[in-house]
């Protein structure tokens, strides 16, 4: 099967590939993440429960609450962090996190993104590009 | 982005490490969101709380601060959001030594480089507030859409390392509400009912805040016949940013920038507004409530409580104890803790069993580790922001009134 390529604004971070955790809902690491058992903690949230840990999160946006831009890093650097993350809206927050931790972060997709990628599927993420490759 | 030459020297690291890893840093996120250029900001408000720093966040400032200080100093006045230590108070709250070492360390850095520890998200009530038309870089969601909304002033949400950044380069990437164009309504609400509590105003930015879930959008709130006060302005606009990530709201008749309903849109067709009843705010609540459970603690604090909040806390306590099995916390900036001092608020609160910390706010004291040290699971607030965020935690929120969290916190269940 052909991949299928997704365009979105030129981002942030590394050139990545891996398995993709997705929802229809938004992202806080302050308000959503036990960031030290490395799963989703808030109650409320679809991804309750779940380990995001080396995951390609794709979302629907960023939640209120400034303290993803430092978190991020400190995630990374102790091997708790996503590996990348997929918005279709992002604030500021996500991006100053993403840019102090170096993380592959894409948003402004054609399209909600949170439809196009199904979890469990392999993607490459290419923030110079801009775009999103799933492997077919 | 254009540069200036003072801003291509930084990035040439002509002026010093410190200055240019935090320019680019700024050219990352300003070529993410296609910034032309950078305004140059007049002040600095830097979120940097040792549960979000962790380790490594503070490791990062002492390598800056290791910098020669002609380096490593801030180039405008920068100030902080609240700690995550009150030194005063760490030790009755169960926090740990490492916890209080980690948050010596990062002071000692900031220090070092000039910032001025403040440790309030209230700066805009008790430091300096700013004017319409400033350009800033303030990193609290909550002093952000403040001084936005209510003071027409200007400037993104920028996170802990991007308000470091401004503060070592004396500039901000030149998009969002920095841009006049950008600060327009694109959604419109009409209050049907007025708020009759701080928490009725946080319950009422929750519920458009739930609506909206986008940083690009600006609320217009209609039917505001009567100007609210500092603090509920303060508890709405908390709520909507914690809820929504929204960083500016106009409120027809009341802010600066919306002096009527044409111009809080400028050349946009307003859109029709949609009604927020008594109803919705009932609904809301019922969203935080359990009736007859014990009750672990009570937080007043997301953002911190003003003076005047802190004499309406101390009057509702006074004569009264605090059950045995409930822990009642305040938080206040240290200014204001220090006039509770001098006043007695702190004497009647204390008096009554409860706690009141200074310089830090709840959710941002290793809340986790707090609750589990504690024994903490069910807790209640006048907070919309707080139980927004608490749940996280491990926390099960409550929201009420004021009155309401103060006569749980002496029966030690939820009324």
């Amino acid at each position: 099967m052909k991949p299928r390529i997704l365009h979105a604004h030129p981002g942030i971070g590394p050139k990545v590939t891996g398995v993709a955790l997705v929802a229809a809902d938004y992202f806080s690491a302050r308000y959503d993440l036990d960031r030290i058992k490395g799963v989703f903690s808030r109650p409320a949230h679809k991804l309750y429960g779940q380990p995001y840990v080396g995951r390609v999160l794709v979302l629907l946006g960023a939640k209120g609450g400034v303290a993803t831009s430092w978190m991020l890093r400190e995630m990374s650097e102790r091997g708790l962090a996503p590996l990348a993350l997929l918005l279709n809206t992002a604030n500021p927050i996500m991006a100053q996190g993403a840019a102090f931790a170096n993380l592959a972060f894409l948003d402004r997709f054609k399209g909600d993104v949170t439809a196009a990628i199904r979890t469990g599927e392999t993607v490459t993420v290419d923030p110079v590009a801009g775009t999103v490759t799933l492997e077919g | 982005m254009r540069l200036t030459d003072i801003e291509r020297a930084m990035l040439a690291g002509k002026l010093g490490e410190p200055r240019r890893w935090a320019i680019e840093q700024q050219m990352r996120v300003g070529r993410f969101f296609d910034a032309k250029d950078f305004v140059e900001v007049t002040q600095v408000h830097l979120m940097a709380d040792t549960e979000s720093l962790g380790d490594s966040g503070v490791r990062f400032l002492e390598e800056l601060a290791a910098e020669s200080e002609a380096e490593r100093r801030v180039r405008v006045p920068t100030v902080t959001d609240p700690r995550g230590i009150d030194f005063a108070a760490y030790k009755r709250l169960k926090q740990t030594e490492r916890m209080a070492d980690l948050e010596r360390r990062a002071i000692a850095a900031f220090r070092a480089m000039g910032v001025m520890m403040t440790d309030t998200c209230i700066n805009y009530q008790t430091i300096m507030p700013p004017v319409r038309g400033e350009h800033l870089a303030f990193g609290d969601t909550g002093s952000t859409i403040y001084v936005n909304s209510v003071l027409g002033a200007r400037s993104n949400f920028e996170g802990g390392p991007a308000a470091l950044a401004a503060a070592l380069t004396g500039r901000a990437p030149c998009y969002g509400y920095h841009l006049p164009e950008k600060r327009r309504g694109t959604a419109a609400f009409a209050l049907k009912t007025r708020p009759q509590s701080l928490s009725d105003w946080g319950a009422v930015g929750g519920i458009i805040g739930r609506k909206l879930q986008s940083y690009w959008q600006v609320p217009v709130i209609e039917g505001i016949e009567e100007a609210p006060t500092s603090d509920e302005l303060k508890h709405f606009g908390a709520a909507l940013a914690s809820f929504g990530t929204v960083a500016l709201f106009h409120m027809v008749g009341v802010t600066p920038e919306a002096p009527d309903r044409r111009r809080a849109f400028g050349r946009r067709a307003p859109p029709r507004a949609k009604p927020i009843t008594a109803a919705d705010i009932r609904a809301f609540y019922g969203s935080y409530g359990a009736k007859g459970d014990k009750l672990d603690v009570v937080v007043f604090s997301a953002p911190q409580l003003s003076l005047v909040e802190m004499q309406s806390l101390a009057g509702l306590v006074s004569g009264r104890r605090i059950h045995s099995g409930t822990t009642l916390l305040a938080a206040t900036s240290p200014e204001i803790k220090a006039a509770c001092d001098r006043m007695g608020f702190t004497a009647a609160i204390e008096g009554a069993g409860g706690i009141v910390a200074s310089g830090v706010c709840f959710y941002q004291m290793h809340a986790r580790e707090i609750g589990e040290a504690n024994g903490w699971r069910r807790l209640m607030s006048n907070s919309a922001k707080l139980v927004n965020i608490i749940g996280g935690y491990g926390y099960e929120p409550v929201l009420a009134t004021m009155e309401r969290c103060v006569d749980s916190a002496v029966a030690g269940k939820v009324l």
